[in-house]
């Protein structure tokens, strides 16, 4: 174990908290202190199969999952934990690349991994590998971001396409015969967040669109804040490629997961500068306004279809079970 | 995307609909109620609710009527036992389409049977199931044969190819059903009120446009065989509408670019090898019916789940407080059922319309609830 903390582990994650290797990280408190006013906590478990797969691996997942978690609440993410459970058998090589992932994610989204721990199980007991990452940040003191926040009149702004992740997952898996140009959209969105804080300090409601994808996010923003949100269809940005494997799989693109995007709802005076700052940001070049909020039907989603019918967009029961014919 | 965003068309549809609107009244008018339109398949359910097109419509002179055309809707608990009871075989890989999972039988679904530690697979396509016999000769593969007539040629072909490799681990748990009977038993209903049909495309696809003729013939009501994209289902309405209004009675074929009059012959020989009429087979909600149901020929008994294993073909009876059967019948709508989303919701489905998607019930609750929502907010503002 300590040939694999030391040999693996430690060399990708590589930083001055982690490397006295004690039971705990140390953070120093003043640092802390000069980035805001409250401390945000989070964690999350990551269980993706295939653990690698095109555009990411669950190393990436797990360090962007976390930290974006961190980024919804506005807050700059800083330390992560990280927790590995492994199958027995697993191949060395193949935890040296989930853990050089990992580490180089870290650095890219500007976070330190700082205090681990890990397990092996036996065979079956897991599949292959699983990954808890805890994250800690700081909100700045304007931030109030909350799903309760949101009001008529405000609007709802994506940072790109979505299902992504999903139909790039579904593919790689491999069960489906079918073959497409297809990459997960894992990506950090703290930059982004902090960029449209930047231009709209009031920011009134956000989260990252993953399991569930955009529709369950928007069905907790329109329960929490007592509103309507209504959707454009023809307004969202979805990618081809997805779009058609939706269409053979009949699956619906507002329930497949994603791994980099994010639902903001702002006021509408702020539409306009919010979305250019987006846009100019490398997360969120495909942003767009897709929707408005209005006081009624107040706890329901509602969209207009690119064929000009209404109908309610629900939260899935399950998961999404393609149909038979 | 080519081939899906024609038939998606909001300024056709626009058009459409003004004119279906403009033929619907004055019919509405001289019967003194809204006319009532069936559309027999569930994809064509599915396409009305998650496209709008309800809300479209004008529901005070048009209305549909959600059909029996949603194989996983009519499936008695019954069957659904005795599939879990297959699943629960040591030996068994049971493998099954993805909207089966959730069905509710007596004693759960295959879902719950799965997380019970029961191998049930998922599979798109019963290749796939036939690949995992091939993967796995110590085990047994069973395929939840499963749909109409638009899904019995591939799993007749599917059971011929395992007959050619001899591959003696994989067989059929037969579920096939026919929509003609079940056409003819909703129109015997004597509380009919129906005006018209939208036929069922991909079973057309299979066994062509003449063994409807009996419904304009016999019952004298119009049909169109429809495609299954918004402007098909709005273009097969308008068709309906017009035979009604120039008092024309006849079997017309909107989705012609997929089906041929006579159907696909070689997809009807595979199936005639393979498969035999059943004398009855019992529907949720609907009951037994005559010659409605497919079982598999004595020469395929090899590949046959129902004479390999012990199945209990038990008969179960629906949920009492279930009205599954007068909302396929078009008799109540699904808010109007005493249990519509309060005991039976899509997450604990009673009945099985609220499983599938393309069940009546699950669209309503899905996509339909608009309506009552509307309602209700209609309501609050009248009363401030």
């Amino acid at each position: 174990m300590r040939q694999l903390i030391e040999g693996v582990l430690l060399p990708a994650f590589g930083n001055s908290l982690l490397a006295p290797l004690e039971d705990q990280a140390r953070i120093p408190m003043v640092e802390l202190a000069g980035l805001g006013d409250r401390l945000a906590f989070t964690t999350d478990t990551y269980v993706v199969s295939p653990i690698e797969f095109p555009g990411g691996d669950i190393g990436r997942l797990a360090v962007f999952g976390t930290v974006n978690d961190l980024a919804m609440a506005g807050a700059r993410p800083l330390y992560l934990s990280c927790g590995l459970v492994l199958e027995e058998g697993l191949e060395l090589a193949v935890l040296a690349r989930v853990a050089d992932s990992m580490g180089r994610a870290a650095r890219e989204a500007g976070v330190k991994i700082v205090t681990g721990d890990t397990k092996v199980v036996e065979r079956g007991a897991a599949d292959r590998v699983f990954i808890n990452t805890a994250g800690v940040g700081v909100v700045p003191r304007e931030a109030h971001i909350a799903a309760s926040r949101a009001r008529p009149g405000d609007v709802l702004i994506v940072n790109g396409s979505l299902g992504d992740h999903g139909v790039a997952i579904l593919i790689a898996r491999n069960q489906l015969a079918l073959q497409a140009e297809v990459a997960s959209d894992s990506q950090p969105l703290h930059g982004l967040v902090a960029a449209m804080l930047a231009a709209c300090p009031d920011i009134r409601c956000l989260r990252d669109a993953t399991r569930g994808g955009l529709a369950t996010v928007l069905s907790e923003f329109a329960t929490a804040s007592d509103v309507c949100i209504r959707v454009r269809e023809a307004a969202l940005p979805i990618n081809e490629v997805v779009r058609g494997a939706c269409e053979i799989l009949g699956l619906d693109p507002l329930y497949l997961a994603n791994e980099g995007k994010l639902a903001a709802i702002v006021p509408g005076a702020a539409a306009e500068v919010v979305l250019a700052v987006m846009r100019a940001h490398p997360a969120g070049r495909e942003s767009a306004i897709v929707g408005e909020v209005t006081a009624a039907p107040a706890g329901s989603v509602i969209l207009t279809t690119s064929f000009g019918g209404d109908r309610i967009v629900d939260m899935l029961a399950g998961e999404q079970l393609p149909r038979i014919c | 995307m080519r081939f899906a965003d024609e038939f998606r068309d909001p300024e056709k549809a626009r058009v459409l609909v003004a004119e279906i609107e403009r033929l619907a009244a004055p019919l509405a008018a001289k019967r003194g109620r809204a006319l009532q339109v069936m559309e027999v398949c569930g994809g064509h359910t599915h396409t009305i609710f998650r496209y709008g097109l309800k809300n479209m419509l004008p529901c005070d002179v048009l209305e549909f009527v959600h059909g029996p055309g949603c194989p996983v809707c009519v499936l008695p608990m019954g069957r659904v036992d005795d599939c879990v009871a297959l699943a629960r075989e040591p030996n068994v890989i049971f493998t099954t389409f993805g909207d089966a999972m959730r069905v509710p039988g007596s004693k759960g679904s295959l879902l719950q049977a799965k997380a019970e530690g029961a191998d049930v697979r998922m599979v798109y396509s019963p290749l796939d199931a036939l690949q995992l016999a091939r993967e796995n000769p110590d085990r047994e593969v069973v395929f939840f044969a499963l749909g109409f007539e638009t899904t019995m040629p591939s799993t007749a072909l599917t059971v011929l190819q395992a007959r050619r490799e001899g591959l003696g681990n994989f067989s059929l748990f037969c579920n096939h059903i026919t929509i003609i009977p079940t056409i003819k038993a909703i129109l015997d209903s004597p509380e009919l009120t129906l005006d018209g049909f939208l036929g069922p495309g991909h079973v057309s696809m299979v066994i062509g446009t003449r063994p409807y003729r009996f419904i304009t013939e016999r019952y004298h009501k119009p049909i169109a065989i429809a495609g299954f994209e918004p402007l098909d289902v709005l273009q097969s309405l308008w068709m309906v509408l017009r035979q009604l209004a120039d008092g024309r009675c006849e079997v017309e074929n909107q989705y012609k670019r997929i089906v041929p009059e006579a159907g696909n012959a070689q997809a009807l020989a595979a199936v005639a090898e393979v498969f035999e009429l059943r004398e009855f087979f019992e529907w949720r909600g609907l009951g037994s019916i005559d010659h409605s149901g497919v079982r598999m020929r004595r020469a395929f008994a090899a590949h046959d789940a129902e004479r390999k294993f012990a199945v209990a073909n038990l008969q179960i009876a629906d949920p009492k407080s279930c009205q599954c059967g007068e909302v396929l019948k078009g008799v109540i709508k699904p808010y109007q059922c005493k249990v519509f989303g309060t005991a039976c919701t899509p997450e604990r489905p009673l009945g099985a319309l609220m499983v599938s998607t393309e069940g009546a019930c699950a669209a309503h609750y899905q996509y339909g609830r608009i309506d009552l929502l509307k309602a209700r907010n209609e309501a609050a503002e009248a009363t401030t």
